[in-house]
């Protein structure tokens, strides 16, 4: 494999990122929402959310990513391919981090909500004051796992035709012929991504717990 | 937008979809099997006691679960062959899943021996078991209680797993959908139902994990 294999590769990699973070700023802001109405104490809607995050929940991420392509394609929505397949790991992530986050509404004590009414806080404040940043320092181990999730799930990209990283490792692989090679190296390039950010979870974990026995 | 939708194609291959969701629920229950193997065995292997052994334990969990399952794929699928191993992609589908499945497995069986009380242990040394036997019958089985809920929803997660699969071409739902997809073009279609079958294998999982769980596991702890 030479330099122009690798920075190949790279360029491959960059799209990963940009892939990464798009689901997952996206897919935070849409999953706030559904985390908001998984807890919002109005049936109908906690019930819409369930359903939402159950129908993620429970189908393989490739399907999702499947029919978001082409149902976009179907409403007649003419998307460049990575504006498709943005918009699937946007939805992937928003239920999947809406389901993190609305355990991490329902971990903080009852009794917060309560002195926040007592103190006739209205609901935003209330969540934006009160609930929300003690349950943004819960959720942020699980969140983070989450990130790892998303960015080795974007390698699915590559199946329906997105050029990201395992998809270069594809191309060059088909090229020069030696795919123990491309793939580890390509195994290795996620590695770099994913393993600090499993540590500093796994970090946020032990100090969370020490902190709350 | 002139398109109407046609479900044609996927009523014509509906007794070829169902057939690949056996395909998806064999791959699983492979692969899960495989899992829990690497798992117990990995976890034995950890507390070994030999440092070497135990890192390289270690490793391996790393590894498997900061990479994503379809350069693991890709990776098992070319390497059999070089190390003389010649399989069709179904059972090196089987194997990905099972050493995919093993590392988060080893986790969860880590767990649930780490729920065991120490004093549990050395009184069933103090008693005269063997190490093995102390394993078996005070670590294995009532860690097995605990750790059921977690290797089942890994189970589900795994079944959802399969459908990385198809890009080795191993027999399961999605490849044949993209089978169907690929004849009729219709997309849409044949993706949208098929997702409705992972729906419907993962609730019915779920439904019968939970009645396993409320008929054998849950007799009373205290």
């Amino acid at each position: 494999m030479g330099l122009n294999e690798f920075l190949f590769l790279l360029a491959g990699l960059k799209w990963t990122l940009a892939l990464s973070a798009i689901g997952f700023v996206g897919g935070g802001v849409v999953g706030l929402v559904v985390a908001l109405a998984r807890t919002s104490g109005i049936a109908p809607l906690e019930r819409a959310a369930a359903s939402y995050i159950g129908l993620f929940q429970g189908t393989p991420l490739l399907m999702q990513l499947f029919v978001v392509y082409y149902g976009l394609a179907l409403v007649g929505l003419k998307l460049d391919a990575w504006v498709a397949v943005a918009i699937g790991f946007t939805l992937h992530a928003s239920a999947y981090l809406g389901e993190i986050w609305r355990g991490s509404i329902e971990a903080v004590p009852r009794g917060q909500t309560e002195a926040a009414k007592a103190l006739s806080l209205n609901y935003v404040s209330r969540m934006k004051d009160v609930i929300l940043p003690q349950a943004i320092r819960i959720s942020l181990p699980a969140t983070i796992g989450f990130l790892v999730q998303l960015i080795k799930g974007t390698s699915l990209a590559a199946i329906v035709g997105f050029t990201e990283l395992a998809r270069a490792g594809s191309i060059v692989s088909n090229q020069i012929f030696q795919p123990l090679l491309v793939f580890g190296v390509v195994g290795a390039l996620y590695f770099a991504m994913c393993w600090p950010l499993s540590l500093y979870g796994a970090w946020l974990e032990r100090r969370l717990a020490t902190a709350t026995r | 937008m002139n398109y109407t939708l046609d479900f044609l194609p996927v009523i014509d291959g509906l007794p070829s979809l169902l057939a690949a969701c056996l395909g998806t629920l064999g791959l699983a229950l492979g692969g899960m099997i495989l899992a829990i193997i690497i798992g117990v065995g990995g976890v034995m292997l950890r507390d070994s006691g030999i440092r070497q052994v135990r890192w390289f334990v270690i490793a391996f969990v790393e590894l498997i679960r900061n990479t994503p399952f379809l350069v693991q794929i890709y990776f098992i699928y070319f390497a059999l062959p070089l190390a003389g191993i010649r399989l069709d992609p179904t059972p090196t589908a089987i194997i990905a899943l099972g050493i995919n499945g093993g590392a988060y497995a080893i986790e969860i069986i880590r767990g649930g021996v780490q729920s065991i009380g120490k004093g549990q242990i050395e009184a069933g040394l103090a008693l005269g078991l063997h190490k093995a036997q102390v394993f078996r019958l005070i670590v294995l089985k009532p860690a097995l209680r605990a750790i059921y809920p977690s290797l089942t929803s890994q189970f589900i997660l795994l079944t959802l797993t399969t459908s990385v699969a198809s890009a080795i071409a191993a027999y399961e739902l999605t490849s044949v959908a993209q089978r169907i997809e690929s004849d009729s073009f219709r997309s849409f279609e044949v993706y949208g139902a098929v997702t409705l079958f992972y729906l419907v294998m993962s609730w019915l999982l779920m439904r019968v994990f939970g009645l396993i769980q409320s008929r054998y596991l849950s007799y009373p702890v205290k």
